[in-house]
């Protein structure tokens, strides 16, 4: 008789039959695994959620602590049922982590959403050695090889420095492309104030409350217009079709975002100043890591599934895309 | 200017909503570049360099040879531009920065049979963005927002000279513009050395009754405003061109009326299409404009020809400084020995301002927009001054609109939704049939972004749709058919005149409305 397979996909998301338990499920499940705090991977409701230390903090954080009825962090080798789980950091955000699932002698890494340019904001990613490798393919086109993040920063400070006067809003997701966007700027130097937008402050305060220095923070509510003037200030995109953008000089719209790479979407967005920042890998650190890895098996969650099975198939190796609802690949 | 700095620019340039910061970025280039660098530049921007036309499928080719081309056309489709596409996904070489002149030089020179090989050994040395900018320069489309206008504008200001003066002369000189640079660092200004310049126009400024009530009308000549495209006419020692107002040379869109012109001389008048005794709409124009090259049909369905205005130079003598009236005398005698289909625009009689008013309410062709009015004793000035010539418009079309859709728009608008989407009653539904982004005042704005934001009902990426309850009084000067909008109309500079809050959705006007104005 033939044993189930380690992890089928289902319409609620990646199922795990040995363990009866589901990883990132887009609907609310008894058991859930989970690989980051993301809206489209971590969502409330479930009956029983296992994730690192930090996924859980965030989760309480965004949903209210009762967002599920139990708990558990993950924490070294854990077996559920017949099989053994294992978290391992995936360097996308704080918390962030691949889930490796081992049964009947075969090794599936799931990886969620990662990347492998270093960040002070989390750990970095860490290759498991695995049979078969699911991969997310958000940049998954050869035309995105983004830039070191230092010669973005170093774009952004030069766009401050040639315009005193005007403020510089720079769009960025409140978990994870924030903070990494601000410890970038604390690297290159920047220690003057930042502003950010309420809807950063409570995982802003989170990060520092993890020891991830962030520098001068402050609020972008004080102050007059004139105040503002040289400054740079960081707030969800979703913030600039608010009132709340009118509240600052003649200001420079930023977006940090891997999308930025393409011209349209930054004119899309009606982005002056766009910054090439990702939380996920490019096409030469995804297929750099799938070489690395060498799994004998490549599975594709979300994003853009044809070009990299087309790689795969060019590289003969086998691949096959899971067609998972509920991600998001544009919330970068 | 190395290449890798072109493409610095052209990135700022394409990020930068607002012309006065398009302006300053050139000024900035400007007084950084070298010669001949900088003078590349500005003709890359305008258009106005030649070089060889690289082909689209040239290009695709040389990609396929360097990526895989299934990856290729998926990229191809996510990215929506090739030259981009193709700069983002060429391998990674060694990087140089060679100058802008040597690729230019290059791209001009080099034989047809050179070119694959060229164009890839230069992609194989470049940088993301070089890669880019290269990739635009040869294959001519730039497409920074930068117009010759722009380009003269920002030139006249960082030199610090006159604007109509570098207007005069820019037609004549070729990239990369040495000599226009140097008239910049105090050398004497370059003669217009070619044949058939361009001389800066005289424009007017809108008036009323209450405005014109303060002069005596014996001092002024009115004439029709012609509703057509404001040309400047250039013969000079055989050498004929049409100008736009703003100097753009559009003869070869007008071969018919170009044929028309023996003469030796500068006019000025409006290009119009006329069948027999009748003008044609602005419409019919339009469509004449809109082509590259004009078939024999189009020739002979939209026959184009000249209403003068006013002469500049006649025969070598330049009468810019003779009055008005001496040198319509001249005008008047010269349209004598042209072909008919080059005419005077009539003078109008009138002894008092209400003559005129009557005359400007009940005018004689569709194609008027009104009247204009040019003191007697004013001499031809380049731009546009308060006093020697007015415009008296015919009163604007007037309708009420439904508030439909909403865009955020630049620079100190940002963050305040100032491009707006309205539309009138076709039936049941509410139809588009314009977009206004001006007009209104600040108190108005603040007023339209604030309904914006409590009544949007669903969002389209940047554009929002919202709750059809805002009733706007909607300004436009003429209505033309168009076959691309969904309404069957276009508005010719529709803007937002009033908020109409005393005014429910379902008394806003109907399509009807406008299509009658299309047919009288
Ligand atoms: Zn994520
Ligand atoms: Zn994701």
């Amino acid at each position: 008789m033939a044993r189930p397979p380690l992890l089928i996909p289902r319409p609620e998301g990646l199922y795990c039959p040995g363990g009866d338990f589901f990883i990132d499920p887009a609907r609310p499940v008894a058991r859930a695994l989970i690989t980051h705090g993301h809206s489209d991977h971590a969502r409330p409701g479930h009956g029983a959620v296992m994730a690192t230390r930090e996924t859980l903090d965030i989760m309480a954080i965004r949903y209210g602590e009762d967002f599920t009825r139990s708990r558990h962090i993950a924490d070294g080798a854990i077996t559920i049922g017949g099989v053994t789980v294992s978290f391992h950091p995936a360097g996308h955000i704080l918390g962030s982590a691949q889930i490796a699932v081992t049964g009947g002698g075969c090794r599936i890494v799931v990886s969620g959403d990662y990347a492998r340019v270093p960040t002070p904001t989390c750990a970095r990613f860490e290759p498991v050695p695995c049979d078969i490798f699911v991969t997310e393919a958000t940049f998954a086109l050869p035309v995105f090889r983004h830039p070191p993040p230092e010669t973005e920063i170093a774009r952004l400070l030069a766009s401050v420095a040639a315009f005193p006067d005007r403020s510089h809003l720079i769009g960025a997701y409140a978990l994870g492309k924030a903070q990494r966007l601000i410890a970038a700027l604390r690297q290159a130097g920047w220690d003057a104030p930042i502003y950010i937008h309420g809807a950063l402050h409570q995982l802003c305060d989170y990060h520092v409350a993890q020891g991830i220095n962030l520098g001068d923070l402050r609020p972008a509510t004080e102050g007059k217009k004139a105040d503002f003037a040289g400054t740079i200030v960081i707030a969800p995109p979703s913030a600039f079709a608010t009132a709340w953008a009118q509240r600052f000089p003649d200001p420079v719209i930023g977006f940090a975002s891997g999308w930025m790479q393409v011209r349209a979407r930054a004119r899309q967005r009606g982005v002056e100043l766009p910054l090439i920042l990702s939380d996920h890998v490019d096409w030469p650190a995804l297929t750099a890591t799938i070489t690395e890895l060498d799994p004998a098996e490549v599975w594709i969650t979300h994003g853009r599934e044809d070009a990299l099975m087309r790689w795969c198939e060019m590289t003969q190796r086998a691949a096959r895309p899971l067609h998972l609802v509920g991600y998001e690949d544009d919330a970068e | 200017m190395s290449l890798t700095a072109f493409a610095t620019l052209l990135e700022r340039l394409a990020f930068t909503p607002q012309r006065l910061g398009k302006e300053r970025l050139l000024a900035d280039a400007f007084t950084r570049m070298p010669d001949p660098e900088r003078g590349l530049m500005l003709a890359a921007l305008t258009g106005d360099l030649k070089l060889r036309q690289v082909t689209p499928s040239l290009l695709r080719g040389l990609t396929e040879m360097r990526a895989d081309a299934q990856l290729f056309s998926y990229s191809y489709d996510f990215v929506g531009d090739l030259a981009e596409t193709i700069a983002l996904i060429w391998p990674e070489g060694t990087r140089t920065d060679p100058p802008l002149s040597e690729v230019v030089h290059e791209l001009a020179t080099a034989p047809k049979t050179r070119l694959p090989a060229l164009i890839t050994a230069r992609l194989d040395s470049l940088g993301p963005s070089e890669r880019y900018a290269y990739l635009k320069l040869a294959t001519g489309a730039l497409r920074v927002g930068v117009s010759a206008r722009l380009a003269r504008t920002a030139f006249a200001a960082w030199a610090n000279l006159p604007l109509p003066q570098v207007e005069e002369i820019w037609h004549a000189l070729q990239p990369p513009y040495l000599d226009l640079f140097a008239w910049a660092s105090g050398s004497p200004r370059p003669e217009a050395a070619a044949r058939a310049p361009f001389r800066p126009v005289m424009l007017s400024t809108p008036t009323d009754l209450d405005q014109l009530s303060a002069l005596d009308p014996a001092d002024f000549a009115a004439e029709w405003k012609w509703d057509g495209i404001r040309i400047q006419a250039v013969s000079d020692g055989g050498t004929r061109r049409l100008y736009s107002r703003t100097g753009e040379d559009i003869s070869t869109a007008f071969p018919d009326v170009v044929d028309l012109m023996a003469f030796d001389g500068t006019l000025d008048g409006e290009l119009l299409v006329r069948r027999d005794d009748e003008i044609a709409s602005f419409a019919d124009l339009q469509q004449r404009l809109n082509r590259k090259t004009v078939t024999p049909a189009m020739l002979r369905s939209h026959p184009a020809g000249l209403r003068l205005y006013d002469v500049l130079i006649w025969n070598g003598q330049d009468l810019r400084d003779e009055p008005y009236d001496a040198r319509r005398a001249v005008l008047a005698q010269a349209v004598a020995t042209l072909n008919p289909r080059i005419d005077l625009s009539p003078d109008l009689p009138f002894a008092t301002w209400d003559d005129l008013a009557a005359l400007r309410l009940n005018p004689p062709a569709a194609v008027i927009e009104g009247v204009m009015i040019k003191r007697r004793d004013s001499p031809y000035l380049a731009g546009r001054m308060k006093g020697p010539w007015f415009k008296w418009k015919r009163d604007p079309h007037l309708i009420d609109a439904v508030l439909m859709y909403a865009q955020r728009g630049h620079g100190k608008r940002s963050g305040y939704y100032s491009d707006f989407t309205f539309g009138v009653w076709n039936g049941d539904d509410l139809v588009p049939v314009g977009k206004a982004y001006f007009g209104f005042t600040d108190a108005e704005l603040k007023d339209l972004d604030r309904f914006v934001r409590t009544n949007t009902i669903e969002r389209f990426g940047v554009v929002r749709s919202v709750a059809r309850t805002k009733v706007v009084e909607v300004a436009f000067e003429g209505l033309n058919r168009s076959s691309r909008h969904k309404s069957g109309v276009a508005m010719r500079f529709p803007r937002i005149n009033r908020i109409r809050d005393d005014k429910p959705a379902v008394e806003a006007d109907h399509l009807s409305t406008l299509q009658a104005m299309l047919t009288n």
